[in-house]
């Protein structure tokens, strides 16, 4: 390449620009993570189907849900989801900012609020499931 | 009044006899109050006066003098030398072409800026005798925060999706939309919505974050890109699930 006059233009790499700053791998963290809510809406379907082809194919799902590899699995999905979920709930107010009169709620609030819908809906689920 | 010795590391590049930039070093003796501003004026005037870079108001108002600093977008009036151990590594504003030296090219912001219509579209003609267009303090909240944008493009910089879409119309442009579409006087949202709801405007953003955490004037562009997605997607769900809503 020689010198032409023009304005240069810096390559940016498609694949490992979010190793530049911790704030892209932050960002790719939330993202991420996305796929242990998929991957648990994917047990979910399996259960579905399970339960569609009867009792012992049901209860041969249960056993491998229950088991030890099951309970981790789920556990890692545990984590990776509420790590999601959080990290979004955290950025609401931004998304959602809601004026009473003058000023607008504090970002706090906002964030409170869904914890206290996520806890509402987890309690009703609960419910509906016969924990209670 | 202390001086110490800064190690300046700057990003030369001129476009008539460089192929590529490369940096250059200069130890610049420097007062504990000084900016990064300062130190690259200290260059120009006492040791390499074909250094180019932009800057005005040396007090964050302008918004010209944004560049990288470490690594990071920051208005280089704004950047305390006293802040930064061992060598300070200056650059151009990423994601913009390089002119020379650390001057960017500018002219795809400018352009988008436009785009947007940031300015007033009344709802109406009115005489002047009808009086000024009044605005409750609340009706100012609303949308205040955002006139505070200074267009210094750091926003842009930090971006990344911008850094690998450049027709995203981007942080500040659309926060800029944002801000004249919340403003009660205004009358113009449907014409920037044809700019700023389209592929090439809000929906280019991934929600990063970053515009907002490093404007210099703390701006929230994160957000407005966010309440224009929420708003556009509610016009969407009118348009086509109450067509008779729609004026």
């Amino acid at each position: 390449m020689s010198a032409n006059g023009k304005p240069y233009i810096r390559e940016v790499s498609r694949y490992r620009w979010y190793f530049s700053s911790p704030r892209y791998l932050r960002y790719m963290a939330r993202e991420v993570t996305c796929v242990f809510i998929g991957l648990h809406a994917l047990i979910l379907l399996v259960a579905l189907r399970r339960l569609s082809e009867g009792r012992d194919a049901w209860e041969a799902f249960l056993q491998n849900l229950t088991g030890p590899a099951g309970v981790l699995l789920q556990l890692v999905i545990l984590v990776f989801a509420v790590y999601h979920s959080t990290s979004w709930f955290n950025v609401t107010p931004k998304a959602m900012p809601v004026q009473v009169g003058e000023n607008f709620l504090p970002g706090g609030v906002i964030i409170g609020a869904h914890y206290a819908a996520w806890l509402a809906v987890t309690l009703a689920v609960l419910f509906l499931a016969g924990a209670f | 009044m202390s001086e110490r010795i800064v190690e300046l590391e700057v990003l030369r590049f001129n476009p008539e006899t460089d192929a590529e930039p490369r940096f250059q070093r200069y130890s610049v003796p420097c007062m504990n109050e000084w900016v990064v501003l300062d130190a690259l004026n200290h260059v120009k005037e006492a040791i390499d006066p074909t250094l180019s870079y932009r800057w005005s108001c040396h007090m964050a108002v302008c918004g010209s003098c944004g560049m990288m600093i470490n690594g990071e977008p920051k208005l280089a009036c704004k950047a305390f030398l006293r802040a930064y151990d061992g060598v300070i590594r200056v650059e151009p504003l990423a994601n913009f072409p390089i002119q020379r030296d650390l001057v960017t090219v500018i002219d795809d912001f400018i352009t988008k800026l436009k785009r947007v219509k940031p300015y007033l579209v009344p709802k109406s003609d009115q005489p002047v005798e009808a009086g000024e267009f009044r605005q409750t303090p609340a009706e100012l909240k609303r949308y205040k925060q955002y006139t505070l944008c200074i267009n210094c493009m750091l926003c842009y910089a930090a971006c990344p999706e911008y850094a690998l879409v450049p027709k995203f119309i981007g942080p500040a442009a659309i926060s800029l939309a944002h801000r004249y579409n919340e403003d009660s006087r205004d009358g113009g949202r449907e014409e920037r919505q044809q700019e700023i709801a389209s592929g090439e405007g809000v929906w280019e953003c991934s929600f990063v974050g970053a515009c907002s955490e490093v404007c210099p004037e703390h701006v929230d562009p994160a957000g407005a890109l966010q309440q224009v997605k929420i708003r556009s997607t509610v016009d969407w769900y009118q348009e086509h699930l109450m067509p008779w809503s729609k004026k």
